[in-house]
Order: C-alpha cells, then structure tokens, then sequence
C-alpha cells in the first residue's frame, strides 16, 4: 500500500526530502541555543565577564535566526510536498478512474469515488505533511538532546533514560487502549448520524403517523449511550496530561536534588543544571508529539487504503493491439452469447442469446425488470464483455474494435442519464466536438427537444445545473438522446429513455428516426408497448433469455408473455401518465 | 452499497481524535455578534453543570499556581540551597531536602488538579454535546414540512456532524485552554514583576513584536485559505458531477476532455493550498524564534543587571524569570491559536441555534379525536377504552358545550387557493367533495399540482384561501397529531428506519401486536416475501431499506398505512417502473387497503383512475375537469385526450 502510494510523490521528492532534513537542522539549532545559555550563565554572569555575554549573546542570536531560516525552509518543503502529494494522488485516481470500465465502475459507488478525491485525500495530505516536519522532528530532539544530557553529565541524564521508558510505555498503553476504544464507538456514532439521516429524509412519515414523540425518545437514547461510550474513551486519554506532567515534575525533583549535591561537589555549573532542565521539557515533549503523530497516522490509515483501492484497481476493458477502426455496417449478431456481471456468479445474467439484426433495423425490446434488457445492450457497445459466445457489430467482434471507436458508433442513451452543468449547446457538443449549431438544433427537432428549447429565455445557450435540476424529466431525456444523435452513429441505443417522456411526443420522436436516420439500427427498450409496436422486429426478453423475436402481430399472435403484457397495458392497468 | 458506510464512517467522527491541528488556522468565517453567541453557549453548558465548571476553575487556578510554584523553586534553589552550600566542607541537604519535598507536594496537587479538570470536562464536554443534539433533534421534530423541503439534507446534517464536533473542541478544549492561557498569563506576569520590573518590560515589548508578525503571517495566510477554500468548491464540485456521470463520460469518450477540466482545477487548488499551508507553517518557527530571541535579549540584558546588580537581580532570580518568559510567551501564542478555533465554533454555534430557533410548527387546533360508544339513544359520548368508534370532541365556546362528531372520513375543499410562497399560487380555486368511501382520483401532468394536494388535507402545509372540511370540521380546528392520526399516507418514495421488518410494519400502530402485524402484511400482499426474507419478520432493515427491492419497500410501506386503518387514506402511486410481478402485487395491496376508505389517490395507473368514483383533472393548478371515467370521455376533453394517447406536447 505504502508503495502505491509511495509512486505518487513524483515530482515533490525534493521537497519530501528536504523538508526533514530543515527540520533536522532546526532541531540541532534548539539544542545548541540552552548551551550557549548555559555558557553566558557559567562563564558570563557568574565570572562577571561581560564580554563573554555578549559574545556569546551574539551567537544566540545568529543560532535562532539559523534556525529560522530552517524552519520557514522546512515549512515551505513541507507545505509544497504535501500539496503536491495529494495533487498527484488526486489526479492519479480521477485519471485511473477515467479508464475504469462499467464493471470498475459499479465496483465503487459514486459517493464513494467522491469521498475518496476530496475528505481521503485531505487527510491523507494533512497527516503527510505532520509526518514529514514532525515525524524527523521528535525522535532527531529526542536523540539530540538525550545526546547532550549525556555529554553534560550521564548521571543525571540516566534520569531522564527511566522517564523516557516510563513515558513512552504510558503513553503506548493510552494510545493502544484508546484506539481499540475509539474503533468501537466511531461505529455508534455513525448510527446516530444515520437515524438523524433517515428523519430527515422521512420527515413526511414520521409526521404523519405523529410519531416525533417516539423519534425523540428513540433519539435521546441513542445520544445517551453515546455520551457513555465516549466519555469511556475519552478517559482514557485523559491519562496522557497527568501521566506527561507527573513525569516532568518527577524528573524536575530528581535532576534538582541530585544536581544541587552535583554542583556543591563540583562537578555541575549551574548553567548546565538549567541546560539539563530545558532538555528535560524537550525530550518528553517530543515523546507526546510522537504519540499524537501515531494517533494521526493511525487515523489516516483507512484513508490510505480506500485511495489504494481506486489506484490499484485495473480497468478490465482495454482496446486491443491492432484494432479496427472503421463499423462498416449497424449489423449486430449474438453468437451463443453468455453473460454475467461477476466471473464467479453460477446463475447468468444472459443465458446462450443467439439474435441477428440487419443494419437499419428498429428492434423493440421489452420484459421485466431484471429480465435482462439494459444488460443485452449493454454489450453491443463493449461497456461489458460477453462472458461466452460472441458479440459482432458490422460483422466484426466488438472486442477487435477500437473502444473510442465503437462507442462513437454505437450510441447508447443509458437509463440514468446525466447532463453536465453547462449550456444546452455545450451538453449537445458531447456528442459531436465540432457540430455546428444548425447541426445541434437538427438533432434537438429529431428528438423533439428544439420545441422547449425555443421557449426558454437563453435558447440553445440556456445553462444547465449541475444535474440538470432546471429541466424536467422528459426534457432531459430528449436532450440525452439529442446528445447522442449528434454522434451520427449506425447503432442507436434506447434504453427506457422515452419513459418519461408522453405518448404523443414519444411517437413522434419515432417517427422522426424513421425518416431521418433510416439506415441507422435502432435498439429501443420500452415498458410501453406503444413504444415497441411499430419496430420491425420486437425482442421479448424474460429471465436472461430471448423469449421472443418478431413482428408485433407475430408476438401477439404466438408469444404469451408479450400478449398478457399487451393486454394489460391495453386494458387499464398500464400507465397513465402525461409527464414532460 | 457497504463502502458507503465506511466512507460516512469516516467524515463523521474526524477530530475526535486526541489532538490534531485542525481549525485552528482556517479562515475566519464572518459571524454577528460573537458575544452574544459565545454567552449562548455558555449559558447552554452552565445550565447543567455550572458546579463542574466551578471546579474545573479551580483546578485551573490550582494547577497554575502549583507550576508557577515550581519555576519560582528554580531561584530557590539555586540562590538559598546550592550557592550557599558551594565551597563548604560538610554541606547540609536537610533544608534543600525539606524543600523539594515541598515543591513536590505542590506539584502533586498540579498533578491532581490537572487530572480532575480533564475528568470533569470530559463529562461537561460531552454531557453538554448530548444535552445540544437532544434539544436539536426535538426542536427539529417540531418544525413544519416546509423547513425540511427548503433546507438541503446535507446542510441539515452537517449541523449534526460538523457544527456539533467544532462546538465539543471549543466546550472541552479552546475555553479550558483559554482560561488556562490568561490565568497563566496574568499570575506569570504578576511573578515577572515581582523578580524584575526592567527585565518584564523587555519581555512584554518582545511578545508586541510576536503578535504583530502573528497578524501579519495570519493575514496573509487567511487570505490563502479562503482562496483554497473557493479552489476546493470549484474541484470537489467537478469531482461530484463527472462521478455522478462517469457512465456517460465513457458512452461519449469524453475521458480527455474531462481529465483537462479537472487538471486545471487540481493544479489550481495545489497552487492555493500550497500558499496557505506555507503561511500557516512559518507561523510556527516566526513565534519560536522570536521566543528564543527575547529569551537572548533577556538573558543579555538579565546578565547586565546581575553583574552591575543595579536592579538587584540574584542569578537564581535571573534562571527563574528566564523560565517566566519562556511560560510568558507559550500561552500568548496559545491565545491567538484559539482565538480562530473559537470564532470557527462559533459559526457551527451560530447554525446550531439557527435551527433551534426555527419556529416549531403551530398548532391551534383543539378539536381531539376520543374514543367514543353510542348511547342507547344514538348520542355518542366519550369512552376511555379503545371501542373501535371515534368521535371528534369539539368544544364550542360560544355556548360552552361539547358535541361529539362521528369519525367518518368525509373530506371538503372549499374553494382552496394554495402556494409554497405567497407570491406564488400552486392551486387555484379547487373544489372538491369527498364521501366516505369513494375514491377521488388526480391526474394531470407534472407540475400541475397533484401532489400539492397531499400536503393539504393533514396540514404539512396550511391553504392560503378557502376551507378544508373533515367530517364538516375546519381541519385548522383539529389538533394536528390527531388529525394526521385519522389520515393514511402511502408516499410514491418510500421511506423505512433502521430496525425490523416487523418494526417498520409497527410504526403505523404502535401497540400493535405481532399478529397484528401480520394481518397487516398479508392484507398488503408483504406476507409472502417478508417470509422468504432470511430472518422473516426479524429481518433488520438497514440504510432506507436498501437490502429490499424498490416494490418490496412499497409493499412494507402500505403494511405500514394498514395497521393504521385510518378512514382516509391519501396514495401518491409510484411512477417507477417497478417489475411486473411485484408491481401486480402492489396494485392488489392497495387496492385492498383502500376498500372502505375515503380515499385520495394522485394516479398514474390506468385501472386506479378508471375506477374511481370521481376523476379530477389539474391543469396549472386549476381543476379543468371533474367526472366519472365515462361522463370524461364522453365530455372529449383533456382527459378523452390523455386517455386515448393523443395528447398535444403541452
């Protein structure tokens, strides 16, 4: 994991290293500064020697303006590298995510994808940034001023050996306890913000079965055990503060006793006994920052491994060596097509499908919900492959094509689909980079989607919402499939993409790729009937398997799932709806 | 999909953590009147714990004095204990011995007081949490429907998860530290005088040059995170919309051209997030070198006096202020760090007590609704016993009586005008009337107000014109919760709770018994897959439901509505398009559930509306026609129109 992440430090590796190495150079300045101190104590106030104070003043001085310089340097490293890191670690995901084909996709949740570019990345960025001035930082001023305690007077210094053993098991216990407390109540806590979730978003029900009385009660329960859990757990660290400064204190005692006796002997300054004191505050000091930095990285660890999980995941659709780049025809042949979502599923999505469809054909396609529909066409344009059997388009296998290629020949308007914030005109040119206006106004007549066009106050430059929130259903949907006419493709698509769409409109949507793009193959799913009836050919899917293919008369005629369809739409349980 | 708990997960709970540096940089948010706010917060704690707070105070003081104490021991033992023993022959350590145990019962009360403060504050700090979410998930309960469908949910959550998380650092955190800061402060200060006034003067005018490059680095900085703050909207808004349409993207190949929106927005959002932390990082060694630089000067200026001893500075005097200035100056950086953290709380505070303060729903009624038996003479009166009979108790003032109305189900609209804002009319002049038992069917297209009417006949929302009749009663007289108690709703999204299938089904009656329960299920047709479910009845309902089929949601859904058994009934039909099994399933569900009710039914199936006794057709908030099925076809009209699938696009 650390590796994979590791690889996207890139260009900041300068910087990665140089920040702790200012910071090295920092921590060594701090060490010298209470030495020079002890030095204008010993040599200059207690001898009286001017001079030496300000000799040695001087170099003070110079040492913490060094040690500035170090510091800025090292903040500005370290600011850059991390930045930069998670620059990288974001463009290095929403790039893989780029190649990741529909199967990747669905892998990840969208919401899940977006947590991982903004909140995983930050903290990963945050915690990098702490490891790299501080993760050098605490143990070098450990090091560095256990080292002079020891040149000073190993006696004493042996005193804070004990206190650093004693702290750093403390402090192990706490932070191990603490975590293992935390990890259990993180869960509660998320519950809680659930059952807050679910009464927002059900607020209609919960007034209207006047239950607020019982949501509170039920709330005020769960806050309580809440307020239990983590007042447990903050116990524990709780310990940290006291624990920190008994230790000081005891060392503070220890080192002034034994120092008073050192110093009367002889063998200790004065300086240096407060030299040994501001060690004292520096070493355990960095043995808490220590701790923190292990909580925090702890922490970020989750981070760590979800963005893994996106850069390490391999797109499982790739165009092949030698490719063909050029649909000759809108022909589509199932060959003993099989196919499932998961290599491993033992039941098939679609079961040994064998179909033949000449271009220029509209083929109507209608079944139940988990018949398999969206899933059929799906593969035409290579979004899945096929787990058996093969799949041609133009009398090529889709997987010999260019994937570019034959998804801009293959047009898909999917199920939920989605217009970009942007004008109308910017959304049509998805599907044609270079179309002209003229050329967009005609597919939006095509899809019958000019006419509300016109009435809006900007026209084609009206700008669209994120998520398309200021057009209605319908007409988005007949924007979508604008979209994709623009791609002038030689299979068209259809995937219950007129449901919203009324009657009326829906037929004349039909028509108009009747007369506009007759040699152009239409795949059309539908749960109206009247949607499907005038295709050429209607494909009457059931439980992953082709029930039936033929003409509306001929279904009616010898297919039952397709006439008990038709009769019930035909005979009042269909929908009546007129929704634009 | 499970992942997205783990990512909740992990939003969520950030900051509990011990420590971590976060807030105390950003960049101040504009809020008015930080005073009055931060009063309200206290005020909040207070009202709880003030006792807590007294002692945590006092621990404070104690453990101030206690550290103060020990630096003030470093002049001590250098100028009485060591430099009179130096150079004797058989030097005593009785007296030094006798004063560091001294000190070391200082340090121990520290100790204990340092302890019982954070003991006590993490009870006042979450004790006060908990009191805050309480009264913010009761308030929130109270408010109207309307305050829900003109928040954004994400924006009401993060009230729950953010504001409340930033309010626990300031509760058990920044005020503690604060108070410690300007306790140490002060008492430092008063101590540095004490040992030398000169020296305390060279401190005090180091700490004006600290401040003043603290302003001006956090100037600075502060302008860079606002502008990271603008590049992380403009990213995380991309990253959100291409993820949502990452399908498309592909089925348009349009990975380049995204990938270059995106660079442009990542490259943006490095360039201010690297000028911001820079700033916020240099803060760090500015103030520790300028420390370091008026320790230089003090001890210079410190070791002047001492030889000249023209202030009569001892050496011990000297190390001791040495220390007063170093314990000077951490707490002033102190202050200014949490002064941003506090003003950070205190916007959370501000949206916090936004929303406690939103006006609760009103409710004037006082019409109840009561048991009742019928006298032998018809009369009803009031019984206390569940009798299956409910009346409506309507007290009249006028002549100080009390009549008792049978619980029928008979609805009126009285020339009702309605709209979301005042400026805006959603339905115009509607008149209906509603017998018990009959079925009254909307249809129309979207936008022309059928599901307005929901929202009317339980009081979600109140008619700005006209009267709504419940059993020839002004609804605005009915006490709303028993109002709502006498309507079913079957909304077209379904929403469940986490727990049981069988506590989902409960929610509609809750002293209902099991077998209640699975009356309830079979006559809403949810019997038969709720027992194929892998714990039946017990099987726990996580996420909205998210383990059920959408049909499945819908069926627990009318379950709900049936153990209910209200006498009208309001069913806005799902137009999703659900699989024609379960869908057949549905239909029978409902249509089991509304015989015998008055029923309300916003309609997209052609049987429902075909059905129904009376067919009202909306158009832009008008009924434009009103009828049987046959009198509507008869008539030609719109609804001729809709039904035969000759519409005009409108």
């Amino acid at each position: 994991m650390l590796k994979t992440l590791g690889a996207q430090i890139k260009e900041f590796k300068k910087d990665s290293v140089l920040t702790p190495v200012f910071m090295i150079g920092e921590v060594i300045m701090e060490t010298i500064i209470p030495l020079l101190m002890a030095s204008i104590i010993d040599n200059g106030v207690t001898a009286g020697n001017m001079k030496h104070i300000y000799l040695i003043g001087a170099l003070m001085v110079g040492t913490a303006l060094l040690s500035l310089t170090f510091g800025i340097l090292g903040g500005q490293f370290g600011s850059r590298a991390s930045a930069g890191f998670a620059k990288n670690l974001r463009k290095a995901m929403y790039e893989n995510i780029q190649t990741f084909s529909f199967s990747n996709i669905d892998k990840f949740s969208t919401s899940g994808l977006v947590t991982r570019l903004t909140t995983d990345v930050t903290n990963i960025q945050n915690a990098y940034q702490m490891m790299l001035r501080m993760c050098m930082r605490a143990p070098a001023t450990l090091i560095c001023a256990m080292f002079m305690s020891f040149v000073i007077s190993p006696r004493l210094a042996s005193v804070y050996l004990v206190a650093v053993i004693f702290l750093a098991c403390v402090l192990g216990l706490i932070v191990s306890q603490a975590t293992k407390h935390f990890s259990q109540a993180f869960p509660k806590y998320d519950a809680l913000n659930e059952s807050v979730q679910e009464n927002v978003s059900a607020i209609r029900v919960v007034k209207a079965y006047v239950r607020e009385d019982y949501e509170v009660e039920k709330f005020k329960n769960a806050s309580n055990n809440i307020y239990k859990i983590f007042c447990k757990a903050e116990g524990i660290v709780l310990w940290n503060n006291p624990v920190m400064n008994f230790t000081v204190y005891a060392c503070i005692l220890a080192i002034s006793w034994m120092g008073a006796h050192m110093i009367v002997q002889d063998t200790l300054t004065t300086g240096q006994l407060m030299n040994m004191l501001t060690y004292c505050m520096n070493i355990l000091m960095s043995l808490m920052m220590l701790s923190m930095i292990f909580v925090m990285v702890t922490m970020s660890m989750a981070s760590a491994r979800r963005i893994c999980e996106v850069l390490e995941e391999k797109a499982d659709l790739t165009s092949p060596e030698k490719p063909v780049i050029q649909v000759e025809n809108g022909s589509i042949k199932f060959d003993h097509v099989t196919f499932s979502y998961k290599k491993e599923a033992e039941d098939p999505v679609l079961k040994d499908i064998n179909l033949e469809i000449k271009s220029g054909e509209t083929i109507g396609i209608i079944g139940g919900t988990g018949s398999a529909k969206s899933s059929l066409v799906n593969l035409v344009s290579r979004l899945y492959d096929v787990t058996e059997g093969e799949l041609l388009v133009g009398g090529v296998n889709v997987k010999d094509y260019d994937m570019e290629v034959l998804r801009n020949q293959v047009a898909v308007v999917l199920q939920n689909n989605v217009l970009f914030s942007g004008t109308i005109l910017e959304n049509l040119r998805w599907g044609d980079r270079e179309a002209t206006e003229e050329e967009c106004r005609r597919a939006c007549e095509m899809a019958c989607a000019d006419e509300f066009i016109q009435k809006m106050p900007e026209g084609y430059n009206t700008y669209i919402e994120q998520g398309g929130t200021n057009v209605s259903g319908g007409q988005k949907q007949r924007l979508c499939i604008a979209r994709a006419l623009l791609k002038k493709p030689r299979v068209l698509i259809l995937d219950d993409s007129t449901s919203a769409v009324d009657t009326a409109t829906d037929a004349k949507i039909r028509r108009a790729f009747a007369e506009a793009i007759p040699g152009t193959t239409k795949l059309i799913i539908a749960q109206r009937i009247s949607s499907v009836e005038h295709a050429d050919r209607i494909i009457v899917m059931n439980d992953g398997q082709v029930d039936g293919f033929g003409t509306h008369e001929e279904l009616l005629e010898n297919n039952a799932i397709y006439r008990e369809v038709y009769d019930a739409q035909m005979s009042g349980s269909g929908d009546f709806d007129e929704k634009n | 999909m499970s992942e997205d708990k783990n990512t909740k997960g992990n939003q969520a709970p950030a900051g509990h953590g011990p420590g971590g540096p976060r807030g105390a940089r950003g960049p101040r948010p504009k809020i008015e009147n930080p005073g009055k706010l931060f009063k309200r917060v206290m005020n909040y704690t207070l009202k709880d714990y003030a006792a807590g707070w007294v002692v945590v105070v006092i621990c404070i003081f104690a453990s101030v004095y206690c550290s103060l104490q020990g630096t003030m021991f470093m002049r001590t033992l250098i100028d009485e204990y060591i430099l009179p023993l130096m150079g004797r022959e058989n030097p005593s350590f009785d007296a030094l011995a006798s004063a560091i145990f001294r000190v070391a019962v200082f340090y121990a009360i520290g100790v204990a007081a340092s302890f019982t403060q954070s003991r006590i504050l993490i009870n006042v700090g979450q004790g006060t949490l908990r009191n805050i979410r309480n009264d913010l998930f009761e308030k929130m309960e109270a408010l109207p429907i309307k305050y829900f469908d003109t928040h954004a949910h994400g924006d009401i959550m993060s009230i729950y998860t953010n504001d409340i998380d930033t309010l626990r650092q300031l509760i058990s955190q920044s005020i503690p530290q604060l108070l410690n800061s300007v306790i140490t402060v002060v008492s430092v200060f008063v101590c540095m005088l004490i040992l030398d006034i000169p020296l305390t003067l060279v401190t005090l005018l180091m700490v004006g040059l600290m401040l003043f490059a603290t302003k001006k680095i956090g100037a600075q900085s502060s302008r860079f995170f606002l502008a990271q703050q603008k590049a992380i909207g403009a990213l995380n808004g991309c990253i959100e919309e291409t993820m949502t349409g990452q399908k498309v993207v592909k089925v348009f190949c349009h990975e380049e051209e995204s990938l270059k929106q995106f660079n442009e927005l990542n490259d943006q959002l490095f360039e201010s997030a690297y000028q911001a932390n820079r700033f916020a990082n240099i803060m760090m060694p500015v103030n520790a070198q300028l420390g370091n630089l008026s320790y230089v000067v003090c001890a210079v200026v410190g070791g002047i006096l001492t030889i000249t001893g023209v202030s009569g500075l001892t050496l011990g005097g000297l190390a001791s202020f040495l220390n007063f200035n170093k314990s000077f100056n951490m707490p002033i950086n102190q202050v200014s760090m949490q002064f941003n953290s506090i003003i950070m709380a205190l916007a959370g505070a501000d949206r916090i007590f936004k929303l406690m303060d939103e006006k609760p729903e009103v409710d004037e009624g006082y019409v109840e609704l009561v048991n009742a038996v019928r006298g032998s003479d018809g009369e009803l009166t009031e019984s206390k016993e569940r009798t299956g009979l409910w009346a409506w108790k309507h007290y009249h003032k006028a002549d100080n009586t009390t009549t008792y109305v049978e619980l029928k189900g008979d609805v009126v609209f009285d020339h009702v005008d309605f709209g979301y804002n005042d400026d805006k009319m959603i339905l115009h002049d509607v008149e209906l009337y509603a017998k018990p038992g009959q079925k009254i069917a909307f249809v129309g297209a979207t936008g022309a107000g059928k599901t307005t009417i929901t929202n009317l006949i339980n009081r979600f929302y109140d008619i700005q014109d006209g009267k709504i009749r419940y059993d020839a009663i002004n609804v605005n007289k009915i006490k709303k919760a028993d109002l709502r108690r006498s309507l079913g709703i079957v909304l077209q999204d379904t929403h469940l709770f986490t727990g049981t299938v069988m506590e989902n089904i409960r929610y509609g009656k809750m002293d209902a018994t099991d077998a209640e329960v699975k009356k309830a299920a079979v006559l809403a047709n949810a019997h038969s897959f709720i027992r194929r479910l892998p714990d039946g009845y017990d099987t726990m309902l996580h996420g909205d439901g998210a383990n059920l089929s959408q049909g499945q949601r819908q069926l627990l859904a009318i379950a709900r509505a049936a153990i209910a058994d209200p006498p009208v009934l309001i069913l806005d039909e799902a137009t999703s398009s659900i699989d024609t099994r379960t869908e057949k399933l549905v239909q029978q569900g409902m249509d089991a559930l509304m015989k015998g009710r008055t029923n309300f039914v916003i309609a997209h199936r052609l049987s429902t509306v075909k059905n129904s006794d009376c067919i009202i057709v909306l158009e832009q908030g008008r009924i434009i026609e009103k009828g049987t099925h046959d009198q509507l076809i008869e008539q030609k009209g719109k609804y001729y129109q809709l039904y035969t699938g000759n519409a005009v696009t409108s």
